[in-house]
């Protein structure tokens, strides 16, 4: 199988635009002719369908949501990065680029990150010209706000609502291309695997969620827009539907995963409450901008936030890292959390999270406030009330959010906050063309491994799902798709369509036929135990053993007494997440195996027996400056292939935000 | 904040099928912690139902953070429950004590058939997205974003109608099943941006024209969409939607 990340020739602010240069194109009549599957209707799906229609290829689109404006893009906060240096601060392509690869700890392909920044300003001119409402100044220009491991303003934002305004947009030009019939919509359809036929991928099979019937689609290629696998976990801050199985059926259909244990723990998340907690809530990051993180100084303190006094306070990320402060990255802020509460610092009922703390920032914007209107005689209430206006204009759903799940009001009171899963850095191994291992078979956003490396900065998801979707594959995909302009459409009535088809039915059946006394939540939720315990903010060898060990028996007794209701052929909620909680056994499995196999501690993969005296991520890039990409051989069996990563621009050293 | 944990009654509507008449089925739950979501509490009622060999009721529910909109549970006749500006997902269970009794039904709408149990369909929405509501810019046809300024004004309140999240409450909500809340949102923030301006005409008619098609009843001005709404879209955005299409309707007629 081929394993080649095909990254062009040349310099490397050039290699982008040579390729354009010189990639093969289709031209318009053939074209009409080539059929595409996008399985996915968020940022990257939603964008790549309506840009492929766009162009004139057929596309269908699959999503399991009622309608494809409410994948889980939707949900982001904060905000999208961009390279527009709008506040004459000092930015540009190459520092997007630059603190890309270094916030990712030197584990992503420099040519993929330095095409993101390249193409990120397109992203903000494409999304304000599909009428993205984005914050703006007085003067009628764009605003921007900073994000976490960067030192310029280069983020923009609708509020704390910024992937919803993003989502909206795609999805807007994904309808218009649906009314004007280049795309063809299925919603609450699910893909349950991906037909391959003379070793590329031809298409998919489709349940019908409503119906339950299971459906054959031809495409003459396959693009997967399916997000991340968060919820591996069982908590996280991803959507309840969020799931692995579209990249997990392509992975064992020939698809390498690209590092898999690469997990982004967000460092402000409301905290979990009791056992029965379905979902965790983030809270944007963009906070951090205004918010001071502390915890007391005093141990198991009993007083109220209000009631402990400035110099009992312990600000640990502004004393540990004085040069970033609260704008560290997420990596290090949830391991500064963690740290201070397994000391025994923590705050709330279950000493498990760190106050996220406004109240200078609204003295700080009242004083501002009242200073434009020339008020001189001003008295601390009309500081605060004008400051707690300032913050509700940047900040106001996000508080209304946490006062909403808490009960508590957060202009009064700091808010709770602890680490929780938010996204994943690791996916499908993809080329420098976003292809998988797999010919034919695509992976867009979240889903596949390639830009952010071992940590995410803020920001740039957003980023990467509409880059990749927008401006990348509607390159790539030409120049493989120009060598299938003689391949007709290949007719569903094709045997492998049939032996896919029938593999499928027969895994529903067994699972319907087991008939056992557990319900798919109880396991999900003891899966998702062992994976935060054990492969969660920090790692080790023996708990990673026992993690692979208790899965394994997890995925026995799942086999063997999992309960489901209902039918088959009907609507079937538990039959759908048993499909899911299935593959997520098995994707534990390999995250735990990648996790123990890299001995370094790199971003968010914290390996306890590597680390510096002061507690920080030690890398190791003689032995693991490599992508682990493997390679699914059968039952608990896989093969490392490793990508070596060679860094021509930014030279890796230790990471420091000191 | 003190916590509490609850007995509750729930009368939930049940219905098989698009084609199946349904009723509402009476259920108890147990030790209900005030700090749980409404949907925790259906979790719970659900897993109950599952160990005893029941059918578990199906629901709407994706990022239980108040923004995919697919939630949608009619909650002791009001949409989304009793806390306003708020979805089903962010109801939490501190709004009911001990011993309540909670009447729970699917949207009601002939444009929102049930599917089943608590599931509509919500199709025509985004019928009436394809039949204008966008703005029609290929993917690289964009010029530099701070080409074009808007005033903060016109921006801040394209993005308040921007934020209808599309769960059909102002059409459950309303006695006629109107659709002008969430029809007006999108027509007004694309009506105020300067992109908007060159299909702002046909943009309004086909949109109405797509929404009367769908079997939406007409607004009589009650605003209880606005009062329902989880993201406090304004009612003025209705009166907008109205001027837009009378002028249009007057531009067009040659």
């Amino acid at each position: 199988m081929s394993f080649d990340s095909k990254i062009p020739a040349g310099e490397m602010n050039e290699k982008w635009n040579d390729y354009k240069g010189h990639v093969k194109l289709v031209n318009p009549a053939n074209k009409r002719k080539l059929e595409v599957i996008v399985v996915g209707t968020g940022l990257a799906g939603a964008s790549a369908a309506a840009s492929l229609g766009e162009m004139g290829y057929k596309v269908k689109a699959f999503c399991f949501q009622d309608s494809p404006r409410r994948a889980h893009s939707i949900a982001a906060q904060g905000g999208i990065n961009a390279a527009k240096n709008y506040q004459n601060d000092g930015d540009s392509v190459f520092r997007l680029f630059y603190d890309t690869v270094k916030g990712g700890d030197y584990r992503a392909r420099e040519a993929n990150v330095h095409r993101l920044a390249e193409v990120s300003n397109a992203i903000i001119d494409q999304c304000v010209a599909q009428g993205v409402p984005f914050a703006r100044e007085y003067g009628g220009l764009l605003s921007n706000r900073s994000f976490g491991g960067t030192q310029v303003q280069r983020t923009f934002y609708a509020a704390g609502q910024t992937g919803q305004q993003l989502l909206l947009g795609a999805y807007s030009a994904l309808e218009r291309q649906i009314a004007l019939g280049t795309v063809e919509m299925y919603s609450r359809h699910e893909m349950l695997d991906v037909v391959m036929i003379d070793e590329k991928a031809r298409g998919i099979i489709a349940r019908n969620l409503v119906t339950g019937e299971l459906e054959k689609h031809f495409g003459h290629a396959v693009l997967l827009c399916t997000g991340g696998y968060g919820n591996v976990f069982y908590l996280s801050t991803n959507a309840m539907g969020s799931n692995v199985t579209a990249a997990w059926k392509a992975h064992k259909k020939g698809a390498f995963f690209g590092n898999p244990c690469f997990t982004q723990i967000h460092p402000t998340c409301i905290p979990v409450s009791g056992e029965y907690q379905s979902k965790l809530t983030l809270m944007s990051e963009s906070l951090r901008n205004d918010g001071r993180i502390w915890v007391p100084k005093q141990k198991d303190e009993k007083r109220k936030a209000v009631d402990i006094p400035e110099e009992e306070r312990d600000y640990y990320l502004e004393r540990r890292y004085p040069a970033f402060g609260n704008l560290v990255p997420r990596d290090v802020a949830s391991r500064a959390a963690k740290e201070r509460c397994d000391e025994g610092y923590g705050v709330g009922t279950t000493k498990l999270a760190v106050y996220l703390d406004f109240k200078d920032a609204i003295l700080r914007y009242g004083k501002i406030e009242l200073g434009k209107q020339g008020n001189t005689t001003i008295s601390q209430e009309e500081i605060i009330k004008a400051g707690k206006a300032v913050v509700e204009e940047k900040y106001g759903n996000l508080f209304e959010m946490y006062e909403k799940i808490t009960g508590e009001n957060p202009y009064e009171m700091p808010m709770r906050i602890f680490p929780a899963v938010h996204y994943t850095m690791g996916g499908l191994w993809v080329d420098y063309e976003l292809q998988t291992t797999v010919k034919g078979l695509y992976a867009l956003g979240e889903a596949n491994f390639s830009d952010h490396g071992a940590n995410r900065l803020g920001a740039s998801a957003l980023m990467q799902g509409l880059a990749d979707g927008y401006f990348v594959i509607p390159y790539t995909l030409g120049n493989y798709l120009a060598d299938e302009i003689r391949t007709p459409a290949i007719p569903t009535t094709h045997p492998a369509f049939a032996e896919t088809e029938k593999a499928v039915s027969d895994r529903i059946n067994t699972l319907m036929n087991i008939k056992g006394k557990q319900t798919v939540e109880s396991f999900h939720k003891r899966l998702g135990k062992i994976m935060w315990d054990k492969c969660g903010m920090a790692r080790n060898e023996k708990g990673l053993q026992e993690a692979i060990a208790e899965i394994q028996a997890l995925k026995k007794e799942f086999w063997s007494d999992v309960r489901i209701p209902g039918e088959i052929n009907n609507i079937n909620p538990e039959l759908d997440k048993a499909g899911r909680v299935a593959d997520f056994i098995e994707l534990g499995e390999l995250m735990c195996k990648d996790a123990l196999e890299r001995k370094e501690s790199c971003g968010g993969h914290f390996r306890e027996e590597s680390q510096t005296e002061d507690g920080e991520a030690k890398r190791d890039d003689e032995n693991f400056s490599f992508v682990s990409a493997w390679e699914y051989k059968g039952e608990s069996n896989w093969q490392l292939n490793k990508e070596p990563l060679e860094f021509e621009i930014v030279k890796p050293t230790q990471r420091s935000y000191k | 904040m003190e916590h509490y944990n609850m007995n509750l009654t729930l009368k939930i509507w049940r219905q098989k099928n698009n084609q199946s008449a349904g009723s509402l089925e009476t259920y108890q739950v147990k030790d209900i912690s005030s700090e749980m979501s409404f949907l925790e509490m259906f979790d719970v009622l659900n897993e109950q139902l599952i160990v005893a060999g029941d059918d578990p009721i199906a629901f709407d529910h994706d990022c239980r953070e108040g923004i995919c909109g697919q939630c949608s549970m009619h909650i002791d006749g009001r949409a989304h429950g009793p806390w306003t500006n708020n979805t089903t997902c962010q109801l939490h269970m501190r709004a009911f004590k001990d011993g309540d009794t909670i009447v729970v039904e699917p949207w009601r709408s002939k444009a929102f058939p049930v599917i089943k149990d608590l599931m509509v369909d919500r199709s025509s929405f985004d019928r009436i997205i394809q039949a204008g509501g966008y703005i029609s810019v290929n993917t690289g046809n964009a010029v530099d974003a701070n080409s074009l300024p808007i005033d903060k004004k016109d921006a801040d309140n394209a993005f308040m109608a921007a934020a209808c999240i599309g769960c059909g409450a102002c059409v459950a909500t309303c006695v006629n099943s109107s659709a002008m809340l969430f029809v007006s949102a999108k027509v007004a923030q694309l009506a105020q941006l300067p992109q908007g301006q060159p299909e702002r005409e046909s943009r309004v008619l086909n949109m109405v024209a797509q929404m009367d098609k769908e079997n939406f009843g007409n607004c009589t001005n009650t605003y209880a969409c606005e009062a329902e709404c989880p993201k406090g879209i304004s009612v003025s955005n209705i009166a907008r939607l109205n001027r837009e299409y009378l002028s249009a309707g007057l531009s067009t007629e040659q």
